[in-house]
């Protein structure tokens, strides 16, 4: 099976953000970046359908020169080579246009299944992979948490709200988008990083792929710290006081009691 | 120009048609930007066997109400939705339709606005009017940043709204006509094959329906120590929650596991028990009409969000809350 993952490289989990001078994103000066985290969970799904049925795992990144070293890792973990779409400016693609990267590049690989994570961390639209599927004429399901193949097609174990589940099938190719925590991720080995040296990075622009991030469908006006809402009360006596004033609030103010 | 609310159902266990909660407040959330922007907001339900959910919203203040109803699209599959609602747009031609950001949602708005060449805003926590124009606020980072979003295409255009982000009891009542639109769908088109819904544990817990949640965090330090928080919920008639950490270790079910990786809710009162507040948790409960937090900690994030709040011990406050709760009931 030949499985292209798409994966995304994005600032670390815990990074101290601060809103750019600009107003339009935020100091990227000083962050650290890392793979997206539900994105590390879809190459790990991709790994391990290899490992059971063979074939081959390709990475795919869009991103700046810096997202070599998150390919890197995705090599190092066990993709076969990867495809790296060059651009410094992929904030200025929307969502539709970062899609129309991904599926021109991947396009001529003509892969059995197409795996990303159900969001980012973040600009967390949570669409690319769905609007990839309808650029590639593929089916889709989304929030995947097992896959299974069978011939010729595949069934999956889809998360819906409220705790219930339910099981798909559809016909290969396709693409699907899978859930974080699902698996336990494995770390690179000394040898798969020595091996990664050696993997293949097709390195292209988006210019050859004929996609430009020129008439953006939405507009990011302007980035900003959230403003804080509400005013704790806080009953600081002693537990017995603070818990029946606490009530008290709740019953005649609140009214929820 | 006009808003066009895209509701959500599914059949239930006997195959009637039941709303998702959310969709009250995408309905709401239709009605005020309508307002603002100076027209009016229908309202759509797809489905099958779902004409008595289409005269529940003809009480609502509404232009129309449309009821896309057809066979094939009984049970949700991205293609059947995708082709029945891209029909109904292109027939009523909405300046913006909306959707709860459900997971169902997720699944095949993406797929939808490609197919007309449009990218929708997806959960979407508040918006504005300027100049006529919606300003739609997202949230970037899981939460540390906003964003204000404007649409650069011409109508029709999308978005999702996050869960709690618009109330659904300021819906306006008035009347509104029934219009059936039988979409053209073919077998031939449906790639997906759905099958069996199910649970995975035999305790079937709805967060989403439960009027009070107390939420429990790694604050209560030992699974032996859940019981006390159980306490407190059985005294408000509660559902017991937790934050990640807990369902991790495996002291309550991920069921119950409130937050960006578990679910989303918006409860009357939410009491969050010894839960710091990382934004992961905030997405899923901050909704939540009244916030209560009990915390050692008062620099702890979950304040920032709360209504009310105890700084102290939950080993002693806990015991005491659910005392002063039986007593102000009985």
């Amino acid at each position: 099976m030949k499985i292209v993952v798409a994966i995304k490289q994005v600032p670390a989990r815990d990074s101290q953000l601060r809103v750019a001078s600009s107003g339009k994103w935020i100091e990227d000066t000083d962050l650290t970046y890392e793979i997206n985290e539900p994105d590390a969970y879809a190459l790990e799904a991709g790994l391990q359908l290899k490992e059971k049925h063979g074939g081959e795992v390709i990475a795919l990144c869009a991103g700046p020169a810096r997202a070599a070293q998150t390919i890197r890792e995705a090599l190092a973990k066990g993709a076969d080579r990867a495809i790296h779409i060059e651009e410094e400016e992929i904030g200025a693609y929307d969502p539709l246009a970062a899609a129309k990267l991904l599926a021109a590049a991947l396009a001529p690989e003509k892969p059995d299944l197409v795996l990303t994570g159900l969001q980012s961390d973040d600009l967390g639209y949570g669409q690319t992979g769905v609007i990839l599927a309808e650029l590639m004429g593929v089916p889709h399901a989304t929030i995947i948490m097992q896959v299974e193949k069978q011939d010729g097609a595949i069934r999956m174990k889809r998360e819906l709200e409220n705790g219930w589940f339910q099981h798909v099938e559809m016909p290969l190719p396709a693409l699907l988008t899978i859930q974080s925590g699902i698996s336990k991720l494995r770390y690179a080995t000394l040898m798969g990083i020595k091996k990664a040296k050696t993997k293949e990075i097709r390195r292209l622009a988006p210019a050859e792929l004929g996609v430009s991030a020129a008439n953006p469908r939405i507009s990011l006006d302007r980035v900003y710290a959230p403003e804080r809402t509400k005013r704790t009360q806080l009953f600081d006596g002693a537990p017995q006081e603070a818990a029946a004033q606490l009530v008290e609030k709740l019953k005649f103010e609140a009214r929820v009691l | 120009m006009s808003i066009l609310a895209i509701l959500e159902q599914r059949p239930n266990q006997q195959g009637t048609p039941e709303w998702n909660r959310m969709s009250f407040e995408t309905l709401a959330a239709a009605q005020q930007l309508a307002e603002e922007m100076g027209t009016a907001a229908s309202a759509a339900v797809v489905g099958k066997g779902i004409g008595a959910l289409a005269n529940e919203l003809s009480s609502k203040r509404l232009e129309k109400v449309y009821a896309v109803e057809h066979d094939l699209l009984r049970d949700y599959t991205p293609d059947a939705y995708t082709a029945a609602l891209r029909q109904l747009v292109e027939r009523v031609r909405p300046t913006l339709a909306l959707f709860p950001h459900t997971y169902q949602v997720r699944d095949f708005l993406p797929k939808l606005a490609t197919a007309l060449d449009r990218v929708a805003v997806s959960d979407v926590v508040a918006h504005r009017v300027e100049n006529g124009a919606p300003v739609l606020v997202r949230q970037l980072f899981q939460g540390k940043v906003n964003v204000d979003v404007r649409f650069a295409s011409a109508a029709p255009n999308f978005a999702s709204l996050q869960a709690g982000a618009y109330r659904a009891d300021r819906l306006a009542e008035g009347s509104a006509a029934v219009e059936a639109f039988t979409p053209q769908i073919e077998a031939a088109q449906i790639r997906t094959r759905p099958l069996d819904l199910f649970r995975e544990s035999q305790r079937a817990v709805d967060l989403g329906a439960a009027e009070i949640i107390v939420s429990v965090g790694r604050g209560i330090k030992e699974a032996e120590n859940i019981p006390l928080v159980q306490k407190l919920a059985d005294a408000l008639g509660a559902e017991l929650a937790a934050s990640r950490p807990i369902c991790d270790a495996g002291w309550l079910p991920m069921e119950r596991q409130v937050g960006s990786s578990g679910q989303t809710v918006a409860p009357k009162l939410y009491l969050a028990v010894g839960i710091s507040g990382a934004i992961q948790h905030l997405v899923g409960m901050k909704g939540s009409r009244t916030v209560v937090a009990i915390n050692k900690d008062p620099n702890a994030p979950i304040f920032e969000i709360a209504d009310y709040g105890i700084v102290g011990d939950l080993f002693q406050v806990v015991p005491e809350l659910t005392a002063a709760v039986q007593k102000a009931k009985s």
